[in-house]
């Protein structure tokens, strides 16, 4: 008897599984970076008007694939992006009937090179961050025109530079499936890698070879993939004092008592040193809204709205607290007014 | 006479007392290695638990802080409407700020004590407890009210040892001037450490002090009772048929080498194929315990079959004889005799089977229950998270204080196991019959 019932209900259970019914909550999808930011102002928009908003941690590239993947209430309606949307995902939403994209920077996030308190400190160039890092290196100190690459000879710090720490180059950091990976590779490494006068003939040879040669990084024990968790990675550096971390900002703010970061050209990774773009290693956080859902699913807008107002995106916002690094005044005024008319982008 | 001395030297030259002794030196080493075996394998499960005990305890007591707002009826409901979604948008956040200030008047001129200040409560937490008070007793407006609310997580951090006072108080998240006012509220006794109740009765959220994993456990429930629903009947009508009626025969030896390789497949292969046909072929919602259950049903499937053959076959077959000697048909046989004595294993097993599936996070990340979601799920088609992924959500957080929640809700999550378990091992021992 009672199996009868099982099996009736398992057939009802399966039926009623009907396909994509209209919906009142506010999807949205994307970076583990904003995630954090993009969670605090749910909440809080929860809390004032009541409407749910759903928050998926997808990472960047996983964002832009559901979010571009058509129009209609089974898709998100918004994507958080740590990187700003690539041409050929914004080809891939247009081709999806996703045609009405809104794009709002919401604030910058520093990427940083930090050790445990007990190490030495460590004041880097980005070329010597390059130099560090790099799978093959220019030989010698790469003047000229044409690079001769060898495999990165550098075992210490200091065969890159004599009054650097002497102790071995082991960097424990995110791996290539991460968004911090991709925009340390593009902002750390590459910007290194102008900087050696052949790397930068490279350049503008053959822009693909030059990222090719200053995107990889090593593998031949110096760089360690340490996984998506940053808080891991905290941890090792307190127990390994000889290794260095790449990560957020956010956890090198929230560790201080534990870690220091690197100084990159001479500029602490600080709050007030990202946010005015003195500190070279920093990045632009971005969510993107789907205009053609704004009126179906209610309160997009006023979501988009609540996390550029002063209150939370703002440099006194509640935003700041937790790790943003606010955007300045007039480009936070130029956000508000995006998403105050929802103004649609092209690249 | 030769001969006889032969025999009896096989077991009494010294040779023979050699190689006596090398058996016993051998069985003494295997003994002594399962011994090892064993207590390296207690000792990991004791670290481990050490470990996550260790950190985690210490979430289940929270600090809390005492303030004294007046409820100011021009902030909550100016027009006087008595209407709750006015009062729902009030202006918490300044009566709490009011609140606190009046507490400690020396810091309220000075714009960076006040923000310091601030920083010793759970603003979040604040207005949330002051909107549902004002929400609950709506005739309290105008008046003035005295409530706990949680210390920011910092200072609770602080007050558990978790940081490091030692360094330059700039490289700290609790200033020294902090640390005064924190003093000053535990002497006059509106600072106290009490249960965590908020850890079990809240949803997620993004201030710790505030997170809670009650929508996770009902997520997790959802998705059970669906892998149940869908598992359990398929399951053992699959068994039965395989052991009571299918013909012998190299299609169903087929059957039955697949089905037994199908317990092996990683689950994350699980949550590709749900991700492939449940949400993309046939549009089923994303994050719903509804597709993460049949996800987890797919993978709990084979262990209840294989549970289910077993128990089928321990009964013994005079049972099925005795049962078709007195005339009941074959499908009577199984269902009045074979089944209700097999039940006890048929349970056992499946239980196993869904505390697996509790555990399993990989196959719900790719159907996307990695979801932030604020409200306890209504139905198994709304978006919810499951315990597992709340605690991987919860471990990638850069706040300190989710360190200790992450492993209280490891510790959470392994009690539901744990009792999982023991249901099944008290089924076992009170209703398993032996021939």
């Amino acid at each position: 008897m009672k199996i009868k019932t099982l099996i009736l209900a398992s057939v009802a259970a399966a039926a009623f599984a009907a396909p994509a019914m209209a919906r009142d909550e506010i999807r949205i999808v994307g970076s583990s970076t904003v995630y954090p930011f993009s969670t605090k102002v749910a909440q809080e928009f929860e809390a004032k008007t009541g409407i749910k908003v759903v928050v998926e941690s997808t990472g960047s590239g996983g964002g832009h694939k559901l979010f571009c993947a058509g129009v209609g209430t089974a898709h998100p309606d918004i994507t958080n992006s740590s990187r700003r949307q690539k041409k050929s995902e914004l080809e891939t939403c247009a081709k999806n009937g996703v045609t009405d994209v809104v794009e709002v920077k919401v604030g910058f996030d520093g990427i940083v090179i930090a050790n445990a308190r007990s190490a030495p400190d460590l004041e880097l160039s980005l070329e010597e961050v390059y130099r560090a890092f790099a799978q093959d290196i220019p030989a010698g100190d790469g003047s000229g025109d044409k690079c001769q690459f060898v495999p990165n000879p550098n075992t210490k710090w200091t065969d890159i530079r004599a009054d650097l720490p002497d102790v071995k180059i082991e960097a424990y950091g995110p791996p290539p499936t991460s968004g911090t990976r991709d925009a340390f590779v593009e902002i750390a490494m590459e910007g290194g890698a102008e900087k050696v006068p052949c790397m930068k003939a490279l350049k503008s040879a053959d822009s693909k070879a030059f990222e090719a040669a200053a995107r990889t990084l090593r593998e031949d024990g110096a760089w360690i993939d340490a996984g998506e968790n940053d808080s891991a990675i905290v941890q090792t550096l307190v127990r390994t004092p000889s290794a260095v971390g790449v990560f957020g900002f956010s956890f090198l703010d929230q560790n201080a008592d534990k870690i220091k970061g690197a100084t990159i050209d001479g500029v602490d990774p600080e709050f007030e040193s990202i946010a005015s773009g003195d500190y070279p290693v920093s990045r632009s956080l971005y969510f993107y809204i789907k205009k053609q859902h704004v009126g179906v699913v209610p309160g997009i807008q006023e979501y988009a709205v609540e996390f550029m107002s002063d209150g939370a995106a703002g440099p006194d916002g509640y935003l700041p607290p937790i790790g943003l690094i606010p955007l300045p005044p007039a480009e936070l005024e130029q956000y508000q007014d995006v998403v105050k008319n929802m103004t649609t982008y092209s690249q | 006479m030769a001969s006889t001395e032969v025999k009896t030297g096989i077991h009494t030259s010294p040779e023979a007392a050699r190689r006596l002794a090398r058996r016993y030196r051998q069985e003494a080493f295997f003994q002594f290695m399962g011994l090892i075996a064993i207590v390296l394998a207690l000792s990991a499960l004791a670290w481990l638990m050490a470990s996550i005990f260790g950190t985690g305890l210490s979430a289940f007591r929270q600090h809390e802080v005492q303030i004294t707002a007046s409820l100011d009826p021009e902030l909550i409901d100016p027009e006087r409407t008595g209407d709750p979604e006015v009062m729902r948008r009030g202006d918490y956040r300044t009566i709490l700020q009011r609140a606190i200030y009046d507490r400690f008047p020396e810091a309220a001129d000075d714009r960076k004590l006040r923000l310091q200040l601030m920083e010793v409560y759970s603003v979040a937490g604040g207005t949330g407890f002051l909107r549902d008070f004002v929400l609950d007793n709506p005739g309290r407006v105008g008046d003035t009210v005295t409530l706990w609310i949680p210390a920011s997580d910092d200072v609770d951090q602080m007050l558990k040892g978790k940081f490091d006072l030692d360094v330059p108080q700039e490289l700290r998240k609790v200033t020294d001037v902090q640390i005064a006012w924190v003093r000053e509220l535990q002497a006059s006794g509106e600072l106290r450490a009490s249960f965590n109740k908020i850890l079990f009765l809240n949803t997620d959220s993004r201030d710790p002090e505030l997170a809670g994993v009650a929508a996770a456990v009902v997520g997790s429930f959802y998705a059970l009772l669906v892998t149940f629903v869908l598992s359990f009947p398929m399951g053992v009508a699959a068994a039965i048929y395989l052991e009571e009626f299918a013909p012998k025969n190299r299609f169903t030896d087929f059957i039955e080498v697949n089905i037994n390789n199908l317990a092996a497949v990683p689950s994350i292969v699980f949550g590709l194929l749900g991700l492939a046909v449940f949400l993309n072929f046939f549009g089923l919602p994303r994050s719903a315990p509804l597709v993460g259950g049949m996800v987890l049903a797919l993978m709990t499937l084979p262990t209840i079959i294989i549970a289910t053959r077993a128990s089928l076959k321990a009964v013994p077959p005079s049972i099925r004889e005795g049962a078709l000697g007195v005339g009941a048909s074959k499908l009577q046989s199984i269902y009045h005799h074979v089944l209700p004595l097999a039940m006890p294993g048929i349970l056992t097993g499946t239980i196993i089977g869904m505390a697996q599936a509790l555990g399993e996070t990989a196959p719900l990340l790719m159907i996307g229950m990695v979801a932030f979601v604020t409200q306890i799920p209504e139905s198994i088609t709304t978006p919810a998270s499951a315990l597992p992924v709340q605690v991987f959500l919860w471990s990638d957080s850069p706040e300190r204080a989710w360190e200790e929640r992450t492993s209280a809700a490891i510790i959470i999550l392994l009690g539901f196991l744990t009792l999982m378990n023991l249901v099944a091992v008290l089924l076992r021992s009170r209703f398993e019959r032996r021939w």
